[in-house]
């Protein structure tokens, strides 16, 4: 039975059980004369959950442990040295897999029977040429281990697939019989309703936390496995990044690195000054229309999609710095360039900055400002000497967080600063950086068991660690500054 | 005509510092204060007393033109200081400011050092020509407000640490260091406990004798205590002025010994 | 007036020289100098800002327009049946034999003779750059319409075929007669010739639906290049979020707002989702490559994988909406609600719920115009692939389907070789930034119309 019917089924009796249990309820208050302690309807949720919760938590168990329970089983088909290696392993069971699939395919289109499925070896033709008749096909040919370990897997496949959907059945009907039985007029049934929802919103809540820890746990299990493939002293200290798809690849962090904190560096030179000011002159000075025309046009830059930016780093920004600034000064001739990028990430980041500026130049109460006008101060002194002293840590904490953007920002690089890693001064030079360098080693067709597919994890977890550690710091010192004036 | 009720009281005093003729202020619709006409002397503490709301505030205010920085507020009518007009389009109002101090009804030390808060003024205005100088103006203004002997000490703490009297000395130091020759005082004791606004109050009198001092009070009593001059304001107009001891037992307007005796306000 | 007052006998701890008010001193003057220039670094900044905004649309309309014409040439083509149908018998599997190649030398043929019979020639023009100004997309055409209506065989129809990227971008000016010397693709005679066509109404630029409906198409024919499928991925992606988000997203926050005890793990979730909305994209792009595709195995390049990855980047976001919009829902209404003897649960769901709805939803559409322009996670799924088959429909699994997305496909053209591109890249991101701007208009619609001042 597929997923999809199970699915159906339990469907089918949640909803048997919202009615049967509704009814029961009501029935039993008519009959006893007893008044129902909830509302009719919540019987019937009852009802309902019942039938179709315990079910469904089972089956979503059964799906993500089958595959892990079978290949374990399936590993003692192959000689030990054959799966010592994690790379060798993973294509050896993709290879599984991919055989079981076809045989599947083969008996779903009558080119094979059931039985030849199960009992056909590789002594008696090519499985893959028998295959390739049904539009199966396989890289290379069958060795028997993976015939059997494949056919072996559809028998496991098969018995999973149909405990899966007994038990499923089982449980639904189970969890249905159970509720009938306890739905009675006393019955408290809108307090077990409200423990399941509250135990759903529970549920939703960890969302993030799961979502953190998938982060973490995907990154850091690839990164080791790309560690044990590649030294990491050499990853964190190697000075040349130059991945080789045959082999020999130095896989250093550094230039990376440069190139990402450099780009990161003329963004931050783009965007502070410009989004402060912009923040300052709107909070301080600008007229209430003024304001409110111009805060939300400066705002709709931060919702302007980043491969916009990137487009007109592209086709704008990189030949007009090129043309009028890099060729004529000798600085090289690359439209691809630190300075494009970096300025493009600035102008990205200038809403950001000046929203968070002007919120946190508005939390300064304005006994502040009187204290200083009053004094005889002009308004730049008391923005200079009183404000922007004032509201010093925030503002730290944006720029804060606006660097861990522009290190994080992946689309304008990839279009704007160049493919080439290098440890350069010259802003005009292309340069690389390490989110670049995850998408060009994380598209196309990638097998994951190459140190140069599976860097692209150590450079996430070194991004993820970065960023993270950021913002941390951002949000803390934010926190702290609130604190002054709560 | 004003001017004759004008000249009748500035004949009997002949120092007169502030003299204003017909203002009004707007808050956008709102008509906050209604043709005041007043002439405040020298070296004289005045207070303005009223019921909130009544705009006593709003009056103060005009006198610096703190009121330019709200941008709904608009002000008419003329005010002079020494006989300058300071809404005038010559006049800056930073110039203004430097010469009619300001100290708010809450203290609102910078968070800066007590150093600072005070120093803030004269480096502004340049009025220290080194170090020494504003050393010696910090210490002079500290003196004034009273503060000097609990602070001296601790100068490089920072102003914000300091208690709620202490913090309103350090306003009134800060206000003074740029020696101004008025001293706004908007409700200056309303956030100070009882001991603490005796001493803003002591040394209120003893500004007097370098300042002319102005000060917004809602209390009666700190009015009567401090004051020579008071004038009463009511939903926006200057009801009576003169001397604190006429108002306070004899007011002439009915409306005036109906505050006095707490039946409005 | 003022020498009256300097005569005043005010002791000043610290004598300055006295001064008229109407006059400014050098200080203030200085002063006053400083504050205007702060003053105009601050609008300077916001004219910067701004400047740049209107220079970037700006240049995007400039090379995106030009995108939704397109050059095409109408002709007449004998469908011959001697080439198209050897065996005489219109039975489908032996039509199907003749392939695009075929079809190709048909249409060249035809429009070589078409033009000699009209008697349009160009001085040393070949048949080859005849032929070479029809689009590579027009055999394939020609040979979808021949095999769905056989009965065309034999007879002359109009054919109206896309002229190629070059031609195109000659008639819109982006080729010019210089280039053209320079350029291998196209020949000066083929401009020249495209001069006369443009007279005689063979060849015109007209509005180009294909372009919002064409799948992506080949490097060498940007001409037949369009959004079809870019469409239809963000399409399935949004909804999916919005039902992944949505629902998940309120119960968070209803629990977070409502139920929470102020405890070690709801800190730990709040610290959680504050950090998950500053997350690098692409960091869930690696989540969704390591989890979604090669652990759980869902197929690469599927919407399905792409909104479930973007429905974790967007969570936070609507989150931190949803909560704020329950916030604003005053106690006193849940007070009401408890008070006549409602349970906790029923207050929420009730009363707090159906009252923060107007600003959930304005949470989640502006959650979603972010997510739609989301790209650097979608490359790492596999959505940059090249995709020239529609997904199938919702209910037949089209969002298994390989696909792309909008921002992707900016991306991905801006990234090919042909200058044409970039118009079809930008053009692109007009369509974007339009869905963008409807969202946007939608979300502050029913601000305005549901705004509540309690």
């Amino acid at each position: 039975m597929s997923v999809f019917m199970l699915l159906a089924l339990v469907a089918v009796f949640s909803v048997a059980g919202y009615i049967l249990c509704r009814q029961r309820a009501l029935k039993g208050a008519a009959a006893t004369g007893q008044k129902l302690h909830s509302l009719p309807n919540y019987y019937g949720w009852y009802g309902f959950v019942m039938a179709s919760v315990p079910a469904l938590l089972v089956l979503a168990v059964w799906l993500i442990a089958q595959p892990l329970v079978i290949e374990r089983q399936l590993s003692g088909f192959f000689p030990p040295e054959m799966i010592e290696d994690d790379a060798a392993r993973t294509l050896l069971f993709d290879d599984v897999r991919r055989v079981a699939a076809g045989l599947d395919v083969a008996v779903a289109q009558g080119a094979l029977t059931e039985d030849q499925a199960a009992n056909i070896r590789t002594e008696f033709g090519s499985i893959r040429d028998r295959l390739a008749t049904v539009g199966v096909a396989l890289g290379a040919e069958v060795t028997p281990p993976v015939l059997q370990a494949a056919q072996d897997y559809r028998e496991m496949s098969h018995i999973g697939a149909l405990g899966r959907s007994i038990l499923t059945v089982l449980l639904s009907l189970g969890g249905l019989a159970l509720a009938i039985r306890v739905t009675k007029p006393a019955f408290r049934a809108r307090n077990r309703v409200e423990q399941v929802v509250l135990a759903l919103l529970i549920l939703s809540s960890t969302i993030a936390i799961l979502t953190t820890v998938g982060i973490v746990l995907s990154m850091l299990s690839e990164s080791l496995r790309f560690f044990t493939m590649y030294p990491a002293a050499d990853f964190f200290f190697n000075l040349t990044w130059s991945p080789n798809f045959r082999g020999n690849s130095e896989l250093g962090l550094l230039p990376l690195l440069w190139g990402t904190l450099y780009i990161s560096f003329v963004s931050m030179l783009v965007a502070v000054p410009i989004g402060l000011f912009a923040a300052i002159y709107l909070a301080e000075y600008a007229s209430p229309r003024f304001r409110a025309i111009v805060k939300p046009l400066i705002e709709v830059i931060a919702g302007i999609p980043t491969v916009v930016f990137g487009l007109f780093a592209l086709v704008t920004v990189g030949p007009f710095l090129r043309d009028y600034f890099a060729e004529p000064l000798g600085l090289g001739n690359s439209g691809s360039s630190v300075m494009t990028a970096g300025i493009v990430i600035g102008i990205l980041n200038i809403p950001f900055i000046s929203s968070l500026a002007d919120d946190i130049i508005n939390a300064v109460p304005q006994s502040m400002r009187d204290g200083s006008l009053g004094l005889g101060a002009t308004k730049s002194e008391t923005v200079r000497k009183v404000v922007l002293p004032a509201a010093l840590p925030g503002i730290m904490g944006a720029v804060l967080m606006a660097a861990s953007r522009a290190i994080g920002e992946t689309m304008i690089v990839t279009m704007g600063a160049g493919a080439a890693a290098k440890l350069d001064l010259n802003p005009f030079e292309a340069m690389t950086t390490i989110t670049v360098k995850i998408v060009s080693q994380l598209t196309g067709d990638t097998e994951f068991n190459s140190p140069e597919t599976l860097v692209a994890f150590a450079l996430g977890m070194s991004l993820f660690v970065i960023t993270l550690g950021l913002n941390i710091l951002a949000l803390m010192i934010v926190r702290k500054y609130r604190e002054q004036y709560e | 005509m004003d001017d004759m009720r004008l000249v009748e009281r500035t004949v009997e005093q002949l120092q007169s510092k502030i003299e204003a003729k017909g203002v009004q202020v707007y808050y956008g619709e709102k008509h906050a204060l209604k043709d005041v006409d007043v002439a405040i002397l020298d070296r004289t503490v005045t207070a303005f007393i009223g019921p909130s709301g009544c705009g006593k505030s709003t009056f103060l205010r005009c006198l610096n033109r703190m009121n330019d920085t709200v941008a709904s507020a608009r002000v008419m009518g003329s005010i002079r200081i020494d006989g300058e007009d300071i809404y005038d389009a010559r006049v800056d109002p930073v110039q203004l400011r430097a010469k009619v101090g300001m100290v708010f009804q809450k203290p609102n030390p910078f968070p800066k050092s007590i150093y600072e808060n005070v120093a803030y003024g004269p480096k502004i205005h340049g009025l220290a020509a080194n170090k020494a100088e504003l050393d010696s103006i910090v210490e002079a203004s500290l003196r004034k407000a009273a503060l000097w002997n609990e602070v001296k000490d601790r100068l490089d703490a920072t102003g914000t640490g300091l208690s709620g009297g202490q913090q309103q000395r350090l306003c009134i130091a800060r206000a003074i260091a740029t020696s101004p020759e008025v001293l706004l005082m908007d409700e200056p004791c309303s956030a100070l406990d009882p001991i603490a606004t005796a001493q803003v109050e002591e040394l209120i009198d003893e500004l007097r004798s370098q300042f002319s001092v102005v000060i917004v009070t809602h209390s009666m009593q700190q009015a009567a205590r401090v004051s020579q001059k008071t004038a009463f304001f009511h939903l926006g107009s200057l009801v009576e002025y003169g001397e604190t001891g006429q108002i306070f037992t004899n007011p002439k307007d009915p409306r005036t010994e109906a505050y006095i005796t707490g039946r409005i306000g | 007036m003022s020498d009256a007052t300097a005569a005043s006998p005010i002791p000043t701890a610290h004598p300055r020289g006295k001064s008229s008010l109407f006059e400014q001193d050098a200080l203030t003057r200085r002063r006053n100098a400083a504050e205007t220039r702060f003053r105009l670094y601050g609008l300077t900044a916001i004219v910067v800002s701004l400047v740049v905004l209107a220079i970037m649309l700006f240049t995007i309309f400039r090379d995106g327009t030009s995108a939704f014409r397109q050059a095409s040439l109408s002709f007449p083509i004998t469908l011959d049946a001697a080439i198209l149908d050897p065996n005489g018998n219109r039975a489908p599997e032996d039509l199907a034999k003749v392939t695009t190649i075929g079809y190709g030398n048909l249409i060249g043929q035809q429009f070589a003779n078409f033009l000699a019979a009209e008697g349009i020639a160009v001085e040393g023009i070949t048949d080859r750059d005849i032929s070479g100004m029809v689009s590579r997309d027009a055999p394939g055409r020609l040979r979808d319409m021949v095999l769905a209506n056989p009965a065309l065989i034999g007879q002359t129809i109009d054919f109206t075929a896309y002229a190629t990227g070059r031609i195109d971008g000659y008639l819109k000016g982006r080729v010019t007669m210089e280039t053209a010397q320079l350029d291998s693709n196209v020949s000066v005679e083929q401009l020249q010739l495209a001069d006369l066509l443009v007279e005689r109404g063979i060849l015109s630029v007209a509005f180009n639906s294909g372009f919002l409906t064409n799948p992506d198409a080949s490097d060498q024919r940007p001409e037949s290049s369009g959004l079809g499928v870019a469409i239809i991925g963000s399409l399935y992606m949004m909804v999916l979020v919005l039902i992944f988000t949505l629902p998940v997203g309120v119960a968070a926050s209803i629990y977070l707002e409502e139920f929470a005890p102020k405890n070690r793990l709801t800190d730990l979730i709040e610290v959680n989702i504050s950090n998950l909305a500053a997350v690098p994209s692409i960091v869930f792009g690696i989540l969704g490559l390591a989890i979604f595709i090669n652990f759980a195995g869902l197929p690469q390049s599927s919407s399905l994988v792409g909104a479930l990855v973007i429905s974790l980047m967007t969570l936070p976001t609507i989150i931190i909406a949803t909560r704020a919009a329950i916030r604003a829902v005053p106690p006193s209404i849940r007070d009401a609600a408890l008070g006549v003897g409602a349970s906790k649960m029923q207050t929420v769901f009730h009363h707090v719920l159906p009252l923060a709805m107007p600003g959930i939803l304005t949470g989640t559409i502006l959650g979603l115009a972010t997510a739609l322009g989301e790209t650097a996670p979608l490359l790492l799924i596999g959505m940059v692939a090249f995709v020239t088959n529609y997904p199938a429909g919702p209910l037949e699994g089209g969002v298994l389907d390989p696909a792309t997305a909008l921002p992707v496909q900016v991306y991905s053209w801006a990234s090919r070789s042909d200058p044409a591109f970039i118009e079809r890249s930008s053009g692109a991101i007009i369509v974007l930034l339009g869905f963008l701007v409807i969202m946007n208009v939608a979300a502050i619609l029913l601000r305005r119309r549901f705004e509540r001042r309690w």
